[in-house]
């Protein structure tokens, strides 16, 4: 008797254990659903569509129309065009994260003591922060046109001969890292001064009991500390270089003589203008997995070298 | 630590110079807005006949109010979806137990390294075959759900003691009960940094915008900037100037209103 009862006993609650967990599954699905299925059809579908796309010839409506394997890779390789484009854009994304990471740290290493006025100099600083891709390019756009603009006035003021910004391919891509270094600056300028102050004040009081020399703190104190900040700039960066694409758009249009056509407005002009998704695919798949070498490079140095406090 | 006047001197100098060069672009832009149309097409710029005529032809004579009032309204409807889903998936991934849990949040963080641009495409389809392109739908729906916003809550949420919640769930509060009660007001620097941001990435979105609207009474305010600097004479700089002013105010108002919780959520988040 006694024994039957329990094992009764057992069966239910055993019944509404399994009641519970049910109970429990559901909520989480509910809960995860909208995410799960918006990032289902806007992120992972579209990404398997754009491989399956790389991997055939496509008509002009976008369809596909025969398979040819990794062929559409291959052709890329030997596309004169692209690879110019791929170079030009590692030339790109290579000078506007140095230009960037460098003069935003000494941008925040001179706002680092805390004086009078020194918040009003961060706030402008800050400031580029609030300038998006087309406010910013049409205010540089002004100071590159030539003859009126404010480049052209000063270089006539200094007695030296005008520069043809956007019209010439010696100039034009830097022109276009200059666009860009400009608008990065806020958040990265922000970024680092955050870092700056989180480092140990102890540490450089005992530096400076010791009479250390202003260049070896920097070196052996202030640089580790924040370089877990650093890297963060830095990748935030590169990875935002490698998608750039409205400065272009504004400045350039990937001209002159494609010396500023970076790889995004590339893939712009195969899928919207020339209508060949499959090579405009092939060649995002391609954006894809740079980006994603740069990112698992830079986890696995920061998890190497960087030194956490 | 003690500052040498010496020391005071060049600091000061160096914030000076620094910001005078980092502001030309700004302040070039704000005082050519200022000038008549003949002082600018002579390169007379140094004047003192500032006017906001500009400004006014700007409003009158082009679509700039109904830009940036599509702008906004875009902007608010990402905003507030990509808050709502990512609270219930970070919820979800820190409150309730449930099998494959962390194989469905690699997934959700593995997007954050994929670029847009590798989902462009079909993305377009998708919205041509829904029938929706140039319309809000267009421009908001693809962002809706955000991985990055559901790892900033999580973290955030992961403060909260799990204790409570088993003591909550015993005394028979429900998840919604909890989440309003309890996570709700004490992850709410991370909500508004979350919503703050994606504003301001939908504000200054380009490409997308610029393949998917393509007419006035949708065409958000980064394209239509682009529309007026092509299609206005390519002399007209004080009123491109004066839009691009006029675009630029939404989003520093935004950006120093959010600047507190921006420096402490957006960082403590993402660097740690």
């Amino acid at each position: 008797m006694d024994h039957a009862f329990s094992s009764a006993n057992h069966a239910v609650v055993k019944h509404t254990q399994l009641q519970q967990k049910l109970k429990t599954h559901l909520a989480a699905m509910g809960f995860i659903a909208p995410s799960a299925i918006f990032l289902g059809v806007f992120v992972f579908y579209p990404l398997v569509k754009t491989v399956y796309y790389s991997m055939f010839l496509t008509n002009a409506l976008g369809q596909p129309v025969k398979f040819i394997g990794l062929s559409n890779y291959g052709t890329l390789l030997q596309d004169k065009f692209f690879m110019k484009s791929l170079l030009t854009t590692f030339i790109f994304v290579f000078m506007v994260t140095l230009l960037t990471t460098v003069s935003a740290l000494a941008l925040a290493m001179v706002t680092s003591k805390h004086l009078k006025g020194t918040t009003l100099f961060r706030t402008f600083f800050a400031s580029t922060m609030g300038v998006s891709v087309s406010v910013a390019s049409v205010l540089w756009l002004f100071i590159f046109q030539p003859t009126t603009g404010v480049s052209d006035m000063v270089l006539n003021l200094l007695h030296l001969p005008p520069i043809h910004w956007l019209t010439d391919n010696t100039w034009s891509l830097f022109a276009v890292i200059l666009t860009v270094v400009w608008m990065n600056l806020g958040f990265s300028f922000l970024a680092l001064t955050g870092a700056l102050e989180n480092v140990a004040t102890p540490l450089y009081e005992v530096a400076d009991i010791e009479g250390v020399t202003t260049w070896h703190k920097f070196y052996h104190i202030t640089l580790p500390q924040i370089s877990p900040t650093l890297f963060f700039v830095g990748t935030v960066t590169m990875i935002n270089a490698f998608q750039t694409f409205g400065q272009v758009d504004l400045l350039t249009k990937g001209g002159p003589n494609n010396s500023t056509n970076l790889i995004v407005y590339q893939i712009y002009k195969d899928a919207f203008v020339n209508l060949n998704v499959g090579k405009a695919s092939t060649e995002s798949i391609v954006l894809a997995l740079l980006i994603a070498l740069v990112t698992i490079a830079q986890f696995k140095l920061t998890e190497k070298r960087v030194m956490y406090q | 630590m003690i500052i040498t006047s010496n020391e005071k001197i060049w600091r000061y100098v160096l914030m000076i110079g620094l910001s005078l060069v980092l502001l030309i672009p700004l302040i070039v832009g704000v005082w050519v807005s200022l000038l008549p149309n003949n002082a600018i097409l002579t390169g007379h710029y140094f004047t003192s006949q500032f006017t906001i005529d500009n400004y006014i032809q700007a409003i009158t004579a082009t679509p700039i109010l109904r830009y940036l009032l599509n702008s906004l309204l875009v902007s608010a409807i990402v905003m507030v979806g990509q808050v709502v889903f990512s609270v219930l998936a970070a919820y979800a991934f820190v409150f309730i137990p449930f099998k494959g849990k962390q194989i469905i949040f690699y997934a959700f963080i593995g997007t954050m390294m994929l670029p847009f641009e590798s989902q462009l495409i079909p993305n377009f389809q998708t919205l041509r075959w829904l029938g929706i392109l140039n319309n809000y739908a267009a421009l908001a729906i693809p962002f809706f759900a955000s991985a990055f916003g559901t790892f900033l809550l999580r973290q955030t949420f992961m403060q909260v003691p799990l204790a409570l919640r088993e003591s909550a769930a015993i005394e028979g509060v429900g998840h919604f009960r909890f989440l309003y009660h309890a996570v709700i007001p004490y992850a709410k620097t991370s909500l508004f940094t979350l919503a703050a941001y994606s504003f301001l990435t939908t504000w200054n979105m380009y490409l997308w915008p610029l393949i998917t609207s393509y007419s006035d009474n949708v065409r958000t305010a980064q394209i239509g900037l682009r529309q007026l600097q092509a299609t206005e004479a390519v002399n007209s700089w004080g009123l491109i100037m004066a839009s691009a002013i006029l675009i630029m105010v939404p989003s520093l108002v935004v950006l120093l209103l959010s600047q507190r919780a921006f420096k402490s959520g957006l960082l403590d988040g993402a660097v740690k």
